[in-house]
């Protein structure tokens, strides 16, 4: 490979502020993002994707610390920025698509008007500049510039309006685009065709995406690399035909044998025992030792180190590492 | 073979009316438009469809507490709208529903037992608080939430979606009914604890002998579950069902142009092959409104095979090869 790595996370923790006690929500996360791949990062519900893409983004809410960790992007570590300099980079460089945002349009003014809108707040202000760019973005995405710009949000369904979101988000031509749970709404033809507009407009721009879902299928149809994630953990991170293929990290292969889908061995599919632990009050050592199969007396006690076992492929887990 | 199926839907539509208009002229919402099927003695039928193709409301019919426009649904071979007294509660007794959201289903201010125990009190089936307790124990313990001691005091929002619906489940178990309408029993649970409610659900069927009208919009929670406990799948749009056959013949085989465009929409998780599927395009991805539903073949507007007699001719279910039942004028030969 040895491409240009556009986003070099390293060591993030970040820690929402809660009347129990501070809750890791990303907890000591390390990963890079080659430039023009599609990341899906996949993960059940709280396990810190949301909160991920925020941190990059610095848009945490306010009882939120970083506590530690550096998010580089072309050498510079976006968490000492300046509000200011931040700013500059939002939208512009790094834009991202928020979950179960297809109420975020604002009703009463025109699909237009939000583009320009989004123009003026990052100082562009030649109205048919935007408009060119918005056109042009919309044709890739196939909404018709007419029928849509000049129309109101209410008239648009869940599907279109998921790609208005996107069409928005990508006016500044970003170097990477973050994509929250952008197909978990919609209805499952027009997921498909979310999913195939996202392909076909990477194939057309080589934009790089994270793709973030809690469906592991739709990585499977989107991604190029994956990031696994639980409780706050990167497990498993690697190229998606090798993770798929041959899972290594026992919560990877747990989870891939939990999805019922449609051409697997429905005898096969078995659902992880245990339930999600407690952030605030999290199990000792390895987080999914009291749900894994494989755990030993090590698990229990200390917390395994990511390593990369073969180049790109990193795992958490002590069944992987020589230490 | 010639057993009495536990519940039978007879040609069931159910209309709603909404106002509309200066006027306030009252136009229909067809939800359910001339829907059959049957479940049979301990047995599983699934519905699947996009939302709003009304699969929720055939549910809420089949448990009574939606009262059909017309058509009929028959409890053991008896038409709910003729029984006696008696006939009715013993119905209604027998028939429970488990909704989509674990999170508003249970009281918040009820512990676990107290959910629980209200139902066999309401229904005469433990008294006592020594007979209560150990039914509610005996219940969690059917529904995996081992030791009983350990959630039988606890408020719903000290347990996780999974747990929720659990005790959703136990209660609806706890009156000992007959037939279970499982209405996207596992939508809102996390992913690595779905197939356990499911399996849940199927363990009951093995055990005491329940049978379910399963409801989902996920094919693959529709094929795991329908074709685990050897039932059907039936897909519906726009209040009816446009094909019907045993799981796995639906999902491997699908013949109907819509059932056709959802499957292989469906990724699936395997990169190679889900990359290599050809989705079935649509003309368009509006689905009508059930106030004024497209004529003849309802889904001529988005059927990329529709010819002249599709706007015209509304086409009956039939069977095309044995067990195996599709609403379309390419199959009626
Ligand atoms: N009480 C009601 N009054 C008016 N319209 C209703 C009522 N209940 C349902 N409908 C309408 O009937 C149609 C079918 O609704 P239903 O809830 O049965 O769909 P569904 O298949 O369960 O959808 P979902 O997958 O979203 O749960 C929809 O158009 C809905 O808006
Ligand atoms: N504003 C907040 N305050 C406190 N805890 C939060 C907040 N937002 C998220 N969390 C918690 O952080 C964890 C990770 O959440 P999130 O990043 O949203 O996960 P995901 O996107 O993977 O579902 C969860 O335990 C969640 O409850
Ligand atoms: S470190 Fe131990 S408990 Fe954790 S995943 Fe690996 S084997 Fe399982
Ligand atoms: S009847 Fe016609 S419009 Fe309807 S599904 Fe068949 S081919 Fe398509
Ligand atoms: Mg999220
Ligand atoms: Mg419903």
């Amino acid at each position: 490979m040895g491409n240009e790595r556009i986003l070099e996370v390293k060591n993030l923790v970040v820690h929402y502020l809660t009347a129990r006690g501070p809750l890791p929500a990303v907890n000591d996360v390390s990963f890079s993002i080659e430039k023009g791949r599609i990341v899906g990062v996949v993960g059940e519900s709280g396990s810190g994707k949301t909160t991920l893409a925020l941190a990059i983004l610095r848009q945490l809410p306010r009882l939120t610390r970083i506590y530690k960790g550096s998010v580089m992007f072309h050498g510079i570590d976006l968490v000492k920025l300046s509000e200011k300099e931040m700013n500059e980079i939002r939208w512009k460089k790094i834009s991202y698509v928020p979950q179960a945002a297809l109420n975020a349009l604002n009703p009463t003014i025109k699909i237009i008007d939000h583009f320009i809108e989004t123009g003026n707040a990052h100082g562009i202000n030649d109205k048919k500049l935007i408009v060119e760019k918005a056109v042009e973005i919309m044709k890739m995405l196939n909404l018709e510039p007419e029928r849509v710009l000049y129309g109101y949000p209410h008239e648009l369904s869940g599907g279109m309006k998921q790609r208005v979101l996107i069409a928005l988000s990508m006016i500044f031509e970003p170097e990477l685009l973050i994509l929250d749970e952008p197909t978990t709404a919609l209805d499952l033809l027009t997921q498909r065709l979310i999913l195939d507009l996202i392909k076909d407009l990477h194939r057309r721009t080589h934009m790089t995406v994270m793709f973030i879902t809690h469906d592991i299928a739709t990585i499977a149809d989107i991604a190029d690399d994956v990031i696994v994630m639980y409780a706050g953990k990167l497990m498993e991170k690697g190229d998606v035909f090798t993770v798929f293929k041959n899972p290594h990290h026992p919560y990877t292969k747990a989870l891939m044998s939990s999805i019922p889908d449609l051409t697997g061995d429905i005898n096969k599919m078995r659902s992880i025992p245990g339930s999600l632990p407690d952030l605030i009050n999290p199990p000792s050592g390895c987080i999914f030792h009291p749900r894994c199969p494989y755990a030993f007396e090590k698990c229990k006690r200390e917390e395994p180190p990511a390593v990369e076992i073969k180049p790109g492929h990193v795992v958490s887990c002590w069944l992987y590492s020589k230490q | 073979m010639l057993d009495t199926p536990i519940i039978e839907v007879r040609d069931l539509k159910v209309y709603f009316p909404v106002k509309k208009g200066i006027f306030g002229r009252t136009y229909y919402v067809k939800a359910v438009d001339g829907v059959s099927f049957e479940i049979p003695e301990e047995g599983i039928f699934t519905l699947v469809g996009e939302s709003g193709c009304g699969k929720t409301t055939v549910g809420r019919t089949i448990v009574g507490v939606v009262k059909p426009t017309a058509g009929k649904i028959l409890y053991k071979g008896k038409d709910t709208s003729k029984l006696s007294k008696e006939e009715y509660l013993e119905y209604r007794r027998n028939v429970q529903i488990v909704h989509q959201d674990p999170y508003s289903a249970l009281n918040p201010t009820k512990t676990v037992f107290q959910s629980l125990a209200a139902p066999l009190k309401r229904w005469g089936i433990a008294k006592s608080r020594n007979e209560l307790r150990e039914k509610v124990s005996e219940l969690l313990e059917l529904v995996g939430l081992n030791p009983p001691g350990e959630f039988i005091n606890k408020y719903p929002h000290q347990l996780s979606g999974g747990q929720r619906q659990r005790v959703v489940i136990a209660r609806a178990i706890s009156v000992n009914p007959d037939v279970i309408v499982a209405d996207e029993p596992i939508t809102m649970i996390d992913v690595s604890l779905r197939i356990g409610i499911l399996d849940l659900l199927l363990k009951l069927k093995e055990e005491v002998g329940t049978s379910y009208l399963f409801i989902t919009h996920d094919f693959g929670a529709a094929r795991y579950f329908s074709a685990k406990g050897g039932g059907s799948i039936a897909v519906m749009y726009l209040g009816k069902i446009v094909e019907v056959a045993a799981a796995e013949e639906v999902i491997q085989n699908p013949l109907h142009p819509y059932t056709k465009a959802l499957i292989s929409s469906v990724p699936v998780a395997d990169p190679e092959l889900s990359r290599k599927r050809k989705p079935l395009k649509l003309k368009s991805l509006d689905i009508p409104s059930p106030l004024n539903p497209p004529s003849g073949c309802k889904f001529h507007t988005r059927c990329p095979y529709s010819t002249d007699i599709c706007s015209k001719v509304e086409p009956e279910l039939k069977e095309v090869s044995p067990g195996h039942y599709v609403a379309c004028h390419l199959y009626q030969g």
